[in-house]
């Protein structure tokens, strides 16, 4: 409505112009147009409105259904289906606290490993790299995007794997000493949680670089100027001015890293190792959400199973709505504290 | 437009030989600041911007920098605090001493000369961080003062930007909140922190309304006491009322230089005399 308003004089061109005496025709005119456009404003409000509804109304839908289906589990077990380890199809009884602690943990260490990577990519590629290799650097890192998730899984088994087995979790528990700490305690499998994280690590990556790359380009000259004007070295700009301006932007980086992690399935599956259990070390294998719903998913041996599946996906479900609620709080909260830039 | 101004009160440094060449008000030789161009040119890539500037700034006088759009007003700037040191491309020949030492001299660290000749520019830029943080910015990063000391030299430098009273309630409050003249005070008083002997300004009230401007002008006729002060302006009245010495740019080339009174009423070049009476620009 208020955008016909606005174009009015534009459309009927030049209206400064005329003489004084067709003003009201020209304003007869004008009435006509703006209904002609008025209607095709509202057909196409209506359209795009009917669009916008569509969307959440599809996620209730999918929630709906999913926690209904997943219902008997929930009212079987209660609150236990959450906080219990005991996942046995065979005898019936399903606890999904392995699953959920196993989401967490890998995402969390993805993010650990990916973030400072990820920024370092971004800043070198929107700060130090010469032009020349600018551009094709960015196109590798965001090819890593393109790799299929199985693909990602096969390397891990045939190369990340090994390599963790020996070196570098004997390095870390026994070389660095770090073996006191039950995070890198035990015996060193090759598939575990660590594997896990550090495949996941490497396909959110892209995300994070290219969305804080993206920010980092968009801050301002001046900002950078201003901070170089008062003194400040080129990295002290850096880390001073142009990485605070962007702040919410790469959070919001970042946060779009962790929903990829929460919810990767294929190569997890093919890396965590699979068992259902709670382990403090990250050497140890554990299983996710979504790698326990797509193992267990086609063998679903009977109805509380399946239900139990549908009670796993609707928590995940939850757990990523909760993530990005409490993600989007955050980015807010940066920028309103950054001085908003709305005022 | 602009009939040849009278430089009311302008030239005000009593005693100034409005001789054009050498620009020495009286008492000041010993005062630190002092800024001046060797046949200095200055390139763009292959496009040279400025062409054998020759030049001199006294210790705490205002010059003005005046010229049509494009003529290199701000290259020149830029050039006396090394700003162009990050822009691929760009090359220089001559010289720019301060206090007599070329800043281009390989010895010569571009941030201690940043901290020693601050800058201002056209459109505000405060960090989207707190008042406080925003002054506090420059004394952070070059040096390791206590916090009372800090404090001091925030609310010091807000003094001089004549923004404390208006900021000493909120200064925990975003530096985007202020207005446009506000945040271009702010900004000032954030290069004061540094304590400059030198202050550049490219066109700091360009973007601003009259009042604004003229407290922009007042503050900057005050600090005019304790630094050096290079003004590039397109306005002929500003340059007029503030400046004590006008330079001409013209095309990359510094056409005409002299006590802004004699500028504004005598000028010796026809084309500055074209320019104030605003019959190009
Ligand atoms: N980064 C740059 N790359 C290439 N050429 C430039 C660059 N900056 C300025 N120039 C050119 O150098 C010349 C001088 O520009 P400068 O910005 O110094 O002019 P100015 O006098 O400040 O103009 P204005 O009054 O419009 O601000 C212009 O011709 C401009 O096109
Ligand atoms: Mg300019």
């Amino acid at each position: 409505m208020t955008s016909t308003t606005i174009e009015r004089p534009g459309r009927t061109g030049g209206p400064g112009t005329g003489p004084p005496a067709s003003t009201s025709a020209r304003r007869g005119r004008f009435r006509v147009r703006i209904t002609g456009s008025a209607i095709g404003d509202r057909v196409y409000g209506a359209a795009v409105t009917a669009f916008a509804i569509c969307v959440p109304l599809l996620l209730l839908l999918i929630a709906i259904e999913i926690a209904s289906a997943g219902w008997p589990a929930f009212r079987r077990f209660g609150f236990s289906f959450l906080t219990s380890s005991a996942w046995d199809p065979v005898k019936g009884t399903f606890g999904a606290a392995p699953a959920i602690y196993g989401t967490l943990v890998s995402s969390l260490l993805a993010l650990l490993l990916a973030t400072p990577l990820a920024l370092g990519v971004a800043v070198f590629l929107s700060e130090f790299a010469p032009r020349a290799i600018r551009q094709p650097v960015a196109f590798l890192v965001d090819l890593l995007a393109a790799i299929p998730s199985v693909v990602y899984g096969l390397w891990g088994i045939f190369v990340l794997v090994p390599v963790l087995r020996s070196p570098v979790m004997p390095f870390l528990r026994d070389t660095l000493h770090l073996g006191g700490i039950p995070l890198f305690s035990g015996p060193a499998y090759g598939p575990s949680m660590l594997a896990a994280g550090v495949i996941l690590a490497i396909m959110i990556l892209p995300y994070i670089s290219s969305v804080s790359r993206e920010v980092l380009l968009a801050v301002p000259r001046s900002q950078r100027e201003a901070a170089l004007a008062l003194g400040a070295t080129r990295w002290e700009t850096i880390s001073g001015a142009v990485i605070p301006f962007a702040k919410s932007g790469i959070i919001g980086g970042i946060i779009l890293g962790l929903g990829r992690a929460l919810g990767e399935t294929m190569a997890v599956t093919m890396l965590i190792g699979n068992r259902p259990q709670i382990s403090a070390s990250l050497f140890a294998p554990g299983y996710t959400m979504a790698s326990l719903i797509a193992n267990e998913f086609s063998e679903a041996s009977g109805d509380l199973h399946l239900s139990a599946l549908m009670a796993v996906g609707f928590t995940l479900f939850v757990i990523t709505l909760i993530v990005n609620g409490i993600a989007r709080w955050l980015v807010w909260q940066v920028s309103r504290s950054a001085g908003g830039r709305a005022g | 437009m602009t009939a040849p101004a009278p430089a009311a009160g302008a030239a005000g440094a009593a005693g100034v030989a409005a001789s054009g060449g050498m620009l020495r008000p009286p008492g000041s030789e010993a005062a630190r600041g002092s800024v001046a161009a060797r046949r200095f040119s200055f390139w763009y890539g292959a496009k040279q911007a400025l062409t054998e500037i020759d030049l001199d700034i006294a210790p705490r006088t205002i010059t003005a920098l005046i010229g049509p759009s494009g003529c290199g007003k701000s290259t020149f700037l830029r050039a006396v605090n090394r700003m162009h040191d990050l822009v691929p491309g760009t090359r220089h020949e001559g010289k720019i001493l301060l206090d007599g030492r070329d800043v281009y001299d390989p010895s010569v660290d571009p941030t201690t000369l940043r901290r020693r000749v601050g800058m201002v520019f056209q459109r505000w830029n405060c960090f989207p961080k707190s008042i406080y943080d925003n002054v506090a910015y420059g004394p952070r990063i070059n040096t390791s003062l206590p916090r009372a000391q800090l404090d001091q030299i925030v609310e010091a430098s807000l003094r001089r930007a004549a923004l404390w009273d208006e900021v000493k309630d909120r200064l925990r409050q975003s530096a985007l909140s202020l207005s446009g003249g506000q945040q271009q005070r702010l900004c000032i008083a954030r290069t004061l922190a540094n304590d400059p002997e030198v202050l550049l300004l490219d066109e700091p009230a360009s973007a601003l309304d009259p009042i604004a401007t003229q407290k922009i002008e007042e503050l900057i006729f005050e600090l005019k006491r304790e630094l050096t002060i290079v003004i590039v302006t397109h306005n002929l009245q500003q340059a007029a009322r503030a400046s004590d010495y006008t330079a001409f740019f013209y095309l990359g080339r510094l056409i005409e230089v002299g006590s802004t009174e004699r500028m504004f009423t005598a000028p010796r070049e026809e084309r500055t005399n074209s320019y104030i009476t605003g019959r190009f620009g």
